[in-house]
């Protein structure tokens, strides 16, 4: 799984093509797509609708597998895994934050977040450790014992990032993170985004339909069709919306 | 073990179908219990028999007599140990619903047959010595409060005195036995019975020990063929056999049982096999965001599995248990039923059933998680 021939970029995506088959139709969703995102980033990917982001970020995170191409990430070729050994390296590699936050209604905010951590060798006392501090670090440790039907928007997402940091990944992908949230507790979980990156150093990135979301990451990059648009095209995208 | 919480909350997403699913299974394994237990009760004598014990009776049938002399022939049969005689007396007492089986024997020669009872020499010797002394066992001492000493009539029904009033008898000892062997029966001197209805001339059937049980087919051919072409033919069988055909005469009940089992266990893989899918659709997204977390496919197979194992193992544990408990603490099983309890064997069958329960019921819907794609499993909300 290692690639050695890569060591700057921490995500490394080249001529990657992921066609979807629905019945006799085949469906181009990623095209020939390069793109190279160094540690320590936190990348905006935006686009319209079916332009191939959630697509894109599924193949980084090895939840999905290139038609052809390469994926790699921190060294390590993912689109070559197998499921089994994709799985281990997500649980290692990976903090996933969905739109939706995806949290286990059955588990309080807490067990949600010792989640990853049930995958690891660690002690039932070490992972709580991990967890109080994850929880701390998004500002819910007084919301522990609370399950998500006790939580607001916002603080559900916050356990949804404290679940995807717990177990100190070398990745954050994170899909619409802001999606389903007012703008204050979008701001809010933009600045804990930011935090994370700035002060944690953690590696972002972010699908977002929200320009004022992806503001607030260091670099955009925007896709359309199944491929990454050119400085050009941006600048004449951008030409329309303002004279729109 | 860590995943066991979260396989216990998935359980109690939604408490009131998980109870009636448990509830469902618990019934359906008190069901089994108990018909398990019924089954071994009219089978008990075929367990417990003994493989060096075999039983002549009349050819015809078991309620022809047999001549008192045909007890020395047997005797005198190479490999037969020793002899003893057997009359059914079908007595009442008090009330025909106060049924108990009562016997007349030769005392001796039948007591040292059965070791299976057990009871105090003095007790023993004193009912050798009286005449009018009887032998009962612990169940019917303990249902009528008998002790020793007691006076107990018993009114004949088949076998009358001369003036048709109830028989007498002395209880000059209770027998106890280990869980499985009949105490509920009455025994007493075949001799009363002779000299007080005159009929001393033909016994019901004999038992007899053999030395070699692997002789037992040898030495019963040659017992009937010692009788062949008499006026009392004999029809010779080991107890075991003996005891099947007996058991048989009510019904074949292991095939009943089983008949209804098979029904409810299906009827019981169908619903639980269907509350099991449906909780895994529902969940379809949250297994999706699992295996995003780095949960493999085996994790998710074997939570799902595990899910089906537990509910089943609680419900039908539960059930088992109880079944055990009640048959064994109390007597369940009257005087119809005086050895109903479920056997350790059944225990064992149970928690087979248990298992192949847990995972036929599981392994659909758990072969469906493992196979969810991470994709598919998180576009459905």
């Amino acid at each position: 799984m290692t690639d050695s021939t890569d060591k700057e970029a921490l995500v490394r995506v080249e001529g990657v093509h992921k066609i979807y088959t629905r019945g006799s139709e085949k469906i181009d969703v990623l095209q020939n797509l390069d793109l190279k995102v160094p540690e320590g980033d936190f990348l905006a990917l935006m686009g319209p609708s079916g332009s191939g982001k959630t697509t894109l970020l599924n193949l980084i995170g090895g939840l999905d597998r290139p038609t052809s191409g390469v994926v790699a990430v921190a060294g390590e070729r993912v689109d070559k895994a197998s499921g089994r050994q994709l799985a281990k390296w997500r649980s290692r590699h990976i903090g996933f934050v969905f739109q939706f936050y995806n949290l286990l209604p059955v588990l309080t905010a807490e067990r949600n977040v010792e989640l990853p951590l049930l995958l690891t060798t660690l002690s039932r006392k070490q992972r709580a450790k991990h967890v109080a501090t994850a929880l701390d670090v998004v500002g819910l440790a007084n919301r522990a014992k609370h399950y998500p039907r006790q939580l607001s928007g916002g603080q559900e997402q916050r356990v949804g990032i404290a679940r995807a940091i717990v177990s100190d990944p070398t990745l954050l992908l994170c899909d619409e993170p802001t999606g389903d949230l007012d703008s204050k507790s979008g701001d809010e979980i933009l600045d804990l985004l930011v935090a994370l990156n700035r002060d944690h150093g953690k590696t972002i990135i972010m699908v977002t339909h929200d320009p004022h979301a992806a503001a607030r990451a260091q670099r955009t990059v925007y896709l359309n069709k199944g491929m990454l648009m050119s400085e050009a095209e941006i600048a004449e995208m951008r030409a329309a919306e303002a004279v729109a | 073990m860590k995943f066991l919480y979260l396989i216990w909350r998935n359980l109690m997403r939604k408490p009131i179908r998980t109870l009636l699913n448990l509830l469902s299974i618990f019934i359906a394994f008190v069901l089994f219990g108990a018909l398990f237990a019924v089954k071994t009760a009219f089978g008990v004598g075929v367990e417990i028999a003994g493989l060096d014990r075999l039983i002549t009776i009349h050819k015809v049938s078991l309620i022809q007599p047999l001549p008192k002399g045909y007890g020395n022939k047997i005797e005198a049969v190479e490999g037969v140990a020793s002899v003893a005689h057997a009359t059914w007396f079908g007595g009442v007492y008090q009330d025909p619903k106060n049924f108990f089986a009562q016997f007349a024997v030769s005392p001796e020669s039948y007591l040292a047959l059965y070791p299976e009872a057990r009871l105090p020499e003095e007790q023993k010797q004193a009912w050798f010595e009286n005449r009018t002394g009887a032998l009962v066992g612990r169940q019917t001492a303990d249902r009528f409060g008998w002790q020793v000493g007691d006076r107990i009539p018993i009114q004949g029904t088949i076998w009358r005195t001369p003036d048709d009033s109830a028989w007498e008898f002395t209880i000059e000892g209770i027998y106890d036995a280990d869980k499985g062997f009949d105490t509920t029966n009455f025994f007493f001197h075949f001799d009363y019975l002779a000299e007080t209805t005159g009929f001393d001339n033909v016994v019901g059937w004999y038992i007899l020990k053999i030395d070699d049980p692997e002789r037992s087919a040898q030495i019963a051919a040659e017992i009937d063929r010692l009788f062949a072409n008499s006026s009392a033919e004999t029809k010779t069988s080991t107890e075991k056999a003996f005891a099947q055909g007996f058991a048989n005469q009510i019904g074949n009940i292991g095939k009943i049982v089983i008949s209804i089992l098979v029904v409810v266990f299906f009827t019981l893989l169908l619903v639980s096999g269907n509350t099991m899918a449906l909780s895994v659709r529902e969940r379809i997204n949250e297994l999706g965001v699992l295996k995003t977390l780095g949960f493999t496919d085996s994790h998710v197979l074997g939570m799902v599995l595990g899910e089906s194992y537990l509910v089943t193992l609680l419900g039908g544990g539960a059930g088992l248990a109880l079944v055990t408990l009640l048959t064994r603490a109390f007597d369940l099983g009257g005087s119809i039923l005086p050895t109903l309890y479920l056997p350790w064997t059944g225990v064992w069958v149970g928690l087979a059933l248990l298992a192949a329960m847990g995972f036929i019921s599981g392994a659909i819907p758990a072969l469906q998680a493992q196979r969810l794609t991470i994709v598919d499993a998180l576009r459905r909300t």
